[in-house]
């Protein structure tokens, strides 16, 4: 079996949410390691040399990110950390998992990250509808206060650190990283131009760092287990020895491959659906036949989406051979995102699905710009027009107009204020029409569905 | 409108964050809860007393989230996922059968006060699709039967004051995990 239990090696015990079990599992160990014995730049050196990427969609370095904090913050100026814990991107389920059966993981991961980039309050922001997460991480934080791993002069150094868990109410673009800040400043949750990016001006204006709670959760193993530990899984293989070949190969780590592991959340039409941590690299066959145990009903698959509802789909053919990192998805055509596969038997109606897909678009737009507000609402409007019978051939290439108009001709070439247009536009264009335009041609030539599936759920809000 | 007790907690929630403003999302739930779940125009102009803000700038904010409900929903809301995988999965037959069971449509509520019906999109328990969040509690893998069984549950927590339906058993791994 590809699976691997590193971040998710305790979360099926029930009692692991508590301090006494987690000690007993050697938690907290790396936080104090790292206050007594590491300076903070070195804590940044290794997380860089990791060549950990951002677990949360977008993939990017996390050392290179950390690097652009401040070395001195001061009183008036000091930098923040931000856990994004608003985990809302269609498919995903591995962060809630994480924080209401393994807060302590995250809480002794955020200690770390905290000092290492000089921050005395960081603040995870909690998706409104995980209230009991919120609760086992409140619970969680407390019982570190009366430990003294949060609160003044940490493990009797010189570290303080607050930390404020916070809960949204509702809104999936709060997960977007300058959204999330504008929410967390008590404000409707509107994204923010970039530059300038949030290391330099973020939360009330201060620099800061915001990631994941999967990225956190890998830095106490991290220091734990050390470099080689971590690159030994992933698609980089091993460093070569010459000093100079070896810097390169470190310095490619955080953009062109992908160490450590990634969890999946896998669901849709397999028969053991669930979170599984894998190294990166496995294949995605592996995941759907082996780990998963295949198709239900031992129907044939379709097509699969890989990272979460914002990535395009993709057919058996691709979706048998590709290895599930960040550079061989890319290579593929959509992206490992947030680690999000829904897979879909042979039955599935993708015109339908593209209209889920594109209903949530809608709804979750902010509304702050116009290509992405009418956008929406126009590839929900069309996509709902063919799916009911109504819709006309040039219909299909309405559709590209409009998905160009907000996504760009090529993915990465943004026309909407945030990725959240982006995100709208791809799975249609680069996924659902690019494969299977022939289904939605099938509904506008014969008014019924490919596959011969219920009619679609329509006007629901 | 809103009792002491909430407004003590909500300034608390102030003195908790760098910059009180950041309360404000903390104060809206706080108001809700004590408002029997939604939140009425005057315990918006409380929060906006108590956070120094214009009630205009409360309201905005309130509408933004969708968590906040701006008009009475029943004492329990069955926000069902119709998102991707819930719906290839067969949400659409659970929201169909609520629908007939309990006579309302999504939006609505029924006669006797106990039942909000609401789509939503994902909840991010897609691996047990479908599923729904009764109270921010989930209910994953619903067929109709276990609906049913829900619904008449939380009839009874409500009318006898029997314990509220539970959620599924988290399932238990394979093996206990040896790796690293
Ligand atoms: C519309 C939108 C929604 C997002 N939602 C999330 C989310 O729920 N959780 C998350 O970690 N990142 C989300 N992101 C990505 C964040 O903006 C940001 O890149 C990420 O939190 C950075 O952390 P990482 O580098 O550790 O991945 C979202 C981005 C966009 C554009
Ligand atoms: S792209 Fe959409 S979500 Fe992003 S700012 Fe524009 S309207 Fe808002
Ligand atoms: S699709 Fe329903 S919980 Fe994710």
């Amino acid at each position: 079996m590809p699976e691997v239990k590193i971040l998710r090696k305790w979360v099926h015990d029930p009692e692991q949410h508590r301090m006494e079990v987690a000690l007993s599992r050697g938690y907290y160990q790396a936080a104090r390691q790292a206050l007594t014995e590491m300076k903070p730049d070195e804590i940044i050196n290794l997380v860089r040399d990791s060549g950990v990427r951002g677990r949360g969609g977008a993939g990017a370095s996390c050392g290179m990110k950390w690097g652009f904090m401040p070395k001195e913050p001061t009183p008036q100026r000091p930098n923040y950390l931000i856990c994004n814990c608003d985990e809302s991107e269609p498919g995903t389920f591995s962060n809630r998992e994480l924080v209401e059966y393994d807060p302590h993981q995250l809480i002794e991961a955020i200690v770390i990250s905290a000092y290492a980039l000089r921050v005395r309050t960081a603040l995870i922001y909690c998706r409104g509808e995980f209230l009991f997460g919120y609760e086992r991480l409140n619970e969680a934080v407390q019982e570190a206060r009366e430990r003294g791993f949060v609160g003044e002069k940490i493990f009797g150094t010189d570290f303080s650190l607050d930390i404020i868990v916070h809960r949204g109410a509702g809104a999936y673009i709060c997960g977007e990283e300058t959204a999330l800040m504008d929410s967390l400043e008590g404000k409707r949750g509107h994204p923010r131009a970039k530059p300038p990016f949030p290391a330099n001006v973020g939360l009330y204006g201060m620099p800061t760092t915001i990631n994941n709670v999967e990225t956190l959760c890998n830095i106490p193993h991290l220091i734990n287990h050390g470099l080689e530990w971590f690159w030994s899984m992933g698609t980089a293989g091993a460093p070569p020895e010459e000093p100079q070949a070896r810097a390169n190969w470190i310095k490619s780590l955080g953009t062109r491959k992908s160490t450590g592991t990634k969890i999946l959340s896998v669901s849709g039409h397999v028969k053991r659906p669930g979170n599984y941590e894998v190294v990166m690299g496995t294949s995605l066959r592996e995941l759907i036949y082996d780990v998963c145990g295949g198709i239900c009903g031992d129907h044939d698959l379709k097509a699969v989406i890989p990272g979460g509802s914002s990535m395009p789909m993709i057919p058996k053919p691709i979706a048998m051979d590709v290895q599930m990192a960040f550079e061989t998805l890319q290579a593929a055509g959509t992206a490992l995102g947030s680690g999000g596969v829904i897979v879909f038997d042979d039955q599935t109606d993708i015109p339908q699905v593209c209209l889920a897909i594109a209903r949530f678009y809608k709804n979750e737009s902010c509304g702050k710009c116009v290509p992405c507000r009418i956008g929406t609402d126009w590839i929900y409007k069309l996509i709902q027009r063919i799916v009911t019978g109504q819709g006309r051939m040039e219909d299909i290439e309405l559709i590209r107009d409009v998905c160009i108009n907000l996504g760009g001709e090529r993915m990465m070439d943004s026309r909407s204020y945030c990725p959240l247009g982006d995100a709208a536009a791809w799975p249609i264009i680069w996924g659902g029409l690019k494969y299977f335009q022939h289904e939605f041609e099938h509904y506008i030539r014969y008014r019924r569905s490919p596959v011969g599936a219920e009619p679609a759920l329509v006007g629901a809000h | 409108m809103l009792s002491e007790k909430a407004f003590a907690a909500i300034e608390a929630a102030k003195k908790r964050y760098p910059d009180p403003r950041s309360a404000l999302m903390p104060a809206l739930w706080i108001a809700q809860e004590e408002c029997g779940g939604w939140l009425p125009r005057e315990a918006m102009a409380d929060v906006a007393r108590v956070m120094s803000l214009e009630p205009a700038d409360v309201q905005s904010v309130a509408s933004f989230y969708s968590m906040y409900y701006k008009a009475p929903v029943g004492k329990f809301v069955l926000e069902i996922c119709h998102n991707i995988a819930c719906d290839v999965l067969g949400a659409r037959r659970i929201i169909d059968h609520v629908r007939e069971r309990l006579g309302i449509a999504p939006g609505e509520t029924t006669g006797d006060g106990l039942f909000t019906l609401k789509t939503v999109e994902c909840l991010a328990a897609c691996g047990g699709g479908p599923c729904m969040q009764v109270n921010s509690r989930y209910y994953e893998n619903l067929t109709p039967e276990r609906v049913d069984a829900i619904l008449d549950g939380l009839r009874a927590h409500a009318e006898a004051g029997a314990p509220p339906p539970l959620p599924d058993e988290r399932p238990q791994p394979a093996d206990d995990g040896d790796a690293a």
